[in-house]
């Protein structure tokens, strides 16, 4: 079992960062009061660990039992029949799903899916906790339709349907779906919850750490908890015991992008345009996103780059990051931009050094 | 079926008024309307504004009033974005209701019933054009039985031809001293302790949005038990701290690149809702004094074009 996974909190009770939240959660499933909720913050901060706690507070443990289905399901769409297949993870109290999978049918799912599993209400022995919990991902991938459907259905089935919804940035959640939820900001942990969390995994596995070994590792993790997690055992795995100096290991595809960057940075021309089409396609095959790669291309360029290209470069990047969330080949976009940055280092070369 | 959990209902909906005359702060619609509730007689309507105003509440009570609890199921139809309400929709259901007749206007039970139906479209903005223009046709068709309610949050989004059709109200957002006196109001049936300060703050972080207010006050309510500070207010709503914004603001101000990133990347870090911060970055920046108007108009111009591009899917 990873590290990530071992050391996942199970309750709310041991959570290590956002104690004060998970008190805040426990007490309103305690009142058996639970609004809808929607947690949103960067990756890493904890939002899937709060949901599964929150979870076992509110069932027990039976709410860990789950299961991965694969459901089709057929949708009478007026003048035609959709069939859309969707992986989702299913316990007997909860379920929990990836809406935008379904791509632009999204609106479907959100509208005859949810309806009809709100309508199927749990029967409980005791008679109690009349009510499923929907936890629906990446809500900030929905489309627009879909979230407008969402907002009536939430209310329609509020009684026997609450719904946990989990996003990466609010701003693309409508502001009719964020006020009809309780909404939980959950920062990204600090370097020093970081290192507190490391040495205490570190003393759980009985490990020497030498000083300012986990400092390290946190400060690369980008405050990422997942991160830091995963590359402290990528340490250990590569060297045993811990030297003072040993370098903490970058994941692959980070080294191949930060390569590319320099490719960049060593010659503009087509040729070299050429080349990096072909990386950047092999870095797309490999089912990185292609948002995470322009981001992290856009870094590596401007730790090399003169500071007063920096702003003029992050514009652009900006740019074509808008462009490639509006259309569908995500190729072109790094594509341009890649050769908008060699148009615009070179002038600048040429300019400087004539 | 599991016994229904003994729990709440939504504040929003327990303390809707029933009644067009209880509708707060919205005197014009009000006269328009309490005058329709005596001679029974209405044109299409269209109510357009913010969100949190009341359109909905109106419409609602108003049907209500009209034709009251037992004929109501029969006389009204109610679509909101989440029924599925594209073209075929209004081919056939909306046409199909539209089209039935009713009965000469008895009063029943002392409400007015008047002979006509009432078809309320909520959130009539995201009906898709097409849609829209397959209602034109089937409003003047029926118009002796059926009288259509629409209701929008911008007016620009609902075709020409349809609007021009309709009476139009605006609603406007709700001043400081109303919404107060609502949220008071609410208090004291709830048995809530809110200081002068944290009332202060909430008509302030929901911005004339009443529904927004007191989904805020419920939040809270639920968290925090029954005395409420300003401070818990501003965490449950998820407003962004001054400072946070002043912080931005202050490093965007130095020019230098590397210490704007740095803090770009704190505020990623914290997870505050972009467009929030841009939002609040437009406060600081309009009432900051060492900035020239045309300093002003030429960022705020950036700042428009940003916002709009974060907010697409």
């Amino acid at each position: 079992m990873l590290w990530v996974d071992k050391y996942r909190p199970r309750t709310l009770d041991k959570m290590f960062v956002h104690e004060e939240i998970a008190q805040n959660l426990k007490k309103l499933v305690a009142e058996q009061d639970c609004p809808h909720l929607l947690f949103y913050g960067p990756p890493g901060a904890g939002k899937k660990t709060l949901i599964m706690a929150l979870l076992r507070e509110m069932f027990g443990p039976a709410a860990e039992k789950v299961k991965l289905e694969q459901k089709t399901w057929k949708i009478d769409a007026g003048t035609r029949t959709i069939e859309l297949e969707l992986a989702m993870l299913a316990s007997t109290h909860h379920v929990e799903l990836n809406p935008s999978d379904a791509g632009f049918q999204d609106r479907y799912i959100v509208q005859e899916i949810i309806k009809e599993m709100a309508k199927n209400r749990p029967i409980d022995s005791k008679g109690k906790k009349g009510f499923k919990v929907l936890v629906l991902n990446e809500v900030d991938k929905l489309s627009k339709e879909a979230q407008h459907s969402l907002r009536r259905t939430m209310e329609k089935y509020s009684a026997s349907c609450r719904l946990v919804l989990c996003c990466n940035s609010s701003s693309r959640v409508t502001e009719a779906v964020r006020s009809r939820c309780l909404n939980v900001r959950l920062n990204a942990p600090t370097v020093e919850q970081i290192i507190e969390v490391l040495e205490l995994i570190g003393k759980k596995e009985s490990l020497q750490l030498p000083p300012g070994f986990a400092a390290r590792i946190a400060a690369q993790s980008n405050r990422s908890m997942r991160r830091a997690i995963l590359s402290f055992e990528t340490c250990r795995v590569q060297q045993y015991p811990f030297t003072v100096n040993q370098a903490v290991p970058a994941m692959d595809w980070e080294q191949y992008v930060s390569e590319i960057a320099s490719d960049i940075m060593k010659e503009q021309s087509p040729k070299r345009l050429f080349q990096v089409r072909g990386k950047v396609y092999e870095l797309l095959a490999n089912c990185i996103p292609p948002e995470v790669i322009l981001k992290k291309l856009l870094l590596e360029l401007l730790k090399k780059l003169d500071s007063e290209l920096k702003h003029e470069i992050c514009h652009w990047a900006a740019y074509y990051e808008h462009r490639m969330r509006l259309g569908q080949k995500s190729i072109f976009h790094i594509e341009a931009f890649v050769a908008k940055f060699m148009s615009i280092y070179k002038a600048f070369l040429i300019e400087t050094f004539g | 079926m599991a016994p229904l959990i003994p729990s709440s209902q939504p504040w929003v909906e327990k303390y809707r008024p029933k009644q067009v005359k209880d509708v707060a702060h919205q005197d014009e619609v009000v006269r328009v309307l309490t005058n329709t509730l005596e001679t029974a007689n209405c044109p299409h309507m269209l109510f357009y504004g913010p969100p949190g105003t009341g359109k909905t509440t109106t419409a609602l009570a108003i049907a209500h009033q009209l034709f009251g609890p037992e004929l109501y199921k029969s006389r009204v139809l109610e679509l909101n974005a989440s029924d599925d309400r594209g073209i075929n929709v209004v081919r056939t259901k909306i046409k199909d209701f539209a089209a039935v007749a009713v009965g000469s206007g008895s009063r029943q039970g002392g409400y007015p019933c008047p002979p006509y139906k009432i078809i309320i479209l909520d959130e009539a903005d995201s009906m898709t054009e097409d849609a829209q223009n397959a209602l034109r046709r089937t409003m003047e068709t029926y118009s002796k039985v059926t009288r259509f309610f629409f209701i929008c949050n911008y007016i620009s989004r609902i075709i020409e031809p349809l609007a021009s059709r309709c009476a139009k109200f605006r609603f406007k957002p709700l001043s400081a001293e109303v919404m107060s006196s609502r949220i008071l109001h609410i208090c004291n049936e709830e048995g809530l302790n809110l200081d002068q300060e944290a009332l202060s703050t909430l008509s302030s972080i929901s911005e004339g949005d009443l529904c927004r207010a007191i989904t805020y006050l419920q939040s809270s309510a639920r968290l925090y038990g029954s005395s409420i500070s300003s401070k818990e207010l501003i965490s449950v709503s998820g407003v962004i701290p001054q400072n946070a914004v002043e912080a931005l603001f202050v490093a965007c101000k130095t020019g230098d690149f590397d210490f704007a990133n740095k803090e770009v990347n704190n505020v990623i870090a914290e997870g505050y809702p972009i467009s929030q911060m841009l939002s609040g970055l437009f406060e600081v920046i309009i009432s900051s004094d060492d900035l020239s108007d045309v300093q002003k108009a030429r960022i705020c111009k950036r700042l428009g074009r940003e916002a709009d591009k974060v907010s697409t899917l």
